[in-house]
């Protein structure tokens, strides 16, 4: 056997720069870690899915409360006052009355219901006609119909609702917003709920991936130890590891979205249906850009971490024996 | 280029692997260490490689003091020396070119610059047709090759191997140190630990024998062997 002597074989090892070294290297690392999930496609695609199924729950609740948001805050802008007027008022003056505070900031409009037009509605919704053609006069007062502005807040609806019935005119405020404020309070638990699952199952993905690496790098100890042995830094061999973790969570995190919107597809028809049912057109608010790529960010970032954490606790304890 | 100044390596166990051993390997020098198993031709091998760390004493390689190698800086440290194993340790996961090549991506080597290295570390094994085939289907002999050309492709000063033919046939193990013999004509330093001791004398290198991890006289043994 004959050895040659190259010239090049001679000169001393000589690196080539050092950014495009750098992108190279970290090009075929992350295309090699891609291979490898490759090479196991059924466990790879099994701990895809867990990622993806664990983002997509808070994502997909989060988007529940939001359209839920969304359609009762029509809701408390539509929510009318009932002034009742005292007894005794003349019409004229009640009139006189709905158009000052038609002048408010925070009201929207003023219809007035005399008492002689809520008698005649109530007749003919009640069908008590011929019992209250019985009573001697009328004992249903003057009301005013206040529609707040749309850009009241629940705080500046108390306020106004407050007002209305300090009026001298004003004998009682009728409203019914109880419920509303009661449905918000509860989105806003449920909100709350989503951050703190959505914490909890954030741990449970760094958790999965650390221990789907954690067997990773079980399985290629000896090829851990020969690499060290032959002058690779703990960075060197961590490298493929994190690669491997920023692709389960890039995978999760799109698989995730792609979980969301057939989700939101598979609702389409059933909102459009009830839309037409209230001849209203309520449309699901589906997810911006910047949420979805936030999605997938998360999910590249706690794969990066849960590889981190399990990289760089075994990368130093694997040392050649 | 190597040297040990009453090294000591004393196991938690107890027992010496080395005993105050004193010992100096000049640059461009062939040595052969041997001894039986368990004299500690390895653990010497090791403590130059820095597996180990002696218990006392100085291992000095290429004007470094080893015991100044941060656990850190051992990485760095390890690039500078070409090791061979007995069980040649290839990865066969990836083909024989890609094994060769992976001190010099450890080392940042650009792709081009590697794969002329690459090639021509190959050349000097004679595996050069042989590059894309997996380890596995590769003689015992033909491994311990990929080996040696994985630890010269950095062109290290030092190469040091570790019974490097203890799994080879005799005429197998004479190929391979012809092509160790060849890296030391250009000047690599070699340090081989073995216990052929009538294939070293084939080669006719300096050869220091080591017993219970202490240094024999060697002169003595090698004029009656040489004989």
């Amino acid at each position: 056997m004959a050895v040659t002597r190259h010239s090049d074989a001679v000169a001393p090892v000589r690196s080539s720069g050092p950014v495009s070294t750098w992108f190279t290297r970290h090009a075929s690392t992350s295309l090699g870690a891609l291979g490898r999930l490759a090479k196991h496609p059924f466990s790879s695609a099994m701990i895809v899915l867990v990622i993806a199924v664990t983002l997509a729950l808070p994502a997909a609740i989060n988007i529940v409360v939001k359209n839920a948001q969304a359609i009762s805050g029509g809701w408390d802008n539509a929510l009318d006052f009932s002034l009742f007027l005292k007894q005794g008022i003349p019409a004229s003056e009640a009139e006189g009355l709905a158009r000052l505070i038609e002048q408010r900031a925070d009201v929207a409009s003023v219809r007035f219901v005399s008492a002689t037009t809520a008698l005649a509605e109530f007749r003919e919704l009640s069908g008590f006609g011929a019992a209250l053609d019985q009573l001697p006069d009328n004992p249903l007062p003057h009301t005013l119909v206040v529609r707040p502005g749309a850009g009241n807040t629940s705080a500046s609806m108390l306020l106004l609702q407050e007002e209305l019935a300090n009026l001298p005119e004003a004998e009682y405020v009728q409203v019914d917003t109880e419920w509303v404020q009661r449905f918000h309070a509860i989105l806003d638990i449920v909100r709350q709920a989503i951050a703190i699952g959505g914490a909890l199952l954030g741990i449970a993905i760094v958790v999965i991936i650390g221990n789907t690496i954690r067997l990773d790098i079980e399985n290629r100890r000896d090829e851990i130890e020969v690499t060290k042995l032959i002058g690779a830094s703990n960075a060197f061999v961590r490298r493929p590891f994190l690669w491997t973790g920023f692709w389960y969570g890039l995978f999760g995190g799109l698989f995730a979205l792609a979980l969301v919107f057939y989700g939101l597809y598979l609702l389409e028809g059933p909102v459009a249906r009830l839309a037409g049912l209230y001849q209203s057109n309520i449309a699901i608010a589906s997810m911006g850009a910047a949420e979805a790529a936030g999605i997938v960010g998360i999910g590249v970032a706690l794969g990066l971490l849960g590889a981190w954490f399990t990289a760089a606790r075994h990368m130093r304890r694997i040392e050649p024996r | 280029m190597i040297q040990l100044e009453n090294v000591t390596k004393r196991f938690p166990g107890g027992q010496e692997a080395l005993s105050n051993l004193s010992l100096s390997v000049d640059k461009g020098e062939m040595i052969f260490v041997t001894g039986h198993s368990g004299a500690g031709k390895s653990t010497l091998l090791r403590l130059i490689a820095l597996i180990e760390r002696p218990t006392s004493g100085q291992v000095i390689v290429d004007g470094q003091n080893t015991r100044r190698v941060r656990r850190r800086k051992i990485p760095k440290y390890r690039r500078q020396i070409g090791m061979v194993f007995q069980d040649h340790k290839l990865l066969y996961d990836r083909p024989v070119y890609d094994n060769v090549a992976l001190p010099l991506i450890i080392a940042g080597v650009g792709h081009r610059d590697a794969g002329r290295r690459v090639r021509a570390a190959l050349d000097q094994v004679g595996l050069l047709h042989k590059e894309r085939r997996s380890p596995e289907t590769l003689s015992a002999g033909e491994q311990q090759r990929v080996g040696i050309a994985r630890a010269i492709v950095t062109r290290p000063k030092l190469l040091i191997a570790d019974e490097p033919t203890g799994n080879l046939d005799p005429d197998l193990s004479l190929e391979v140190m012809r092509i160790f013999r060849r890296f030391n004509e250009v000047g690599v330093t070699l340090l081989v630990a073995s216990h052929d001791i009538a294939l070293i004398d084939k080669l006719g290198c300096r050869r220091i024998e080591l017993e219970d991890g202490r240094l024999q006289d060697p002169a003595q043994e090698e004029d009656d062997e040489w004989l």
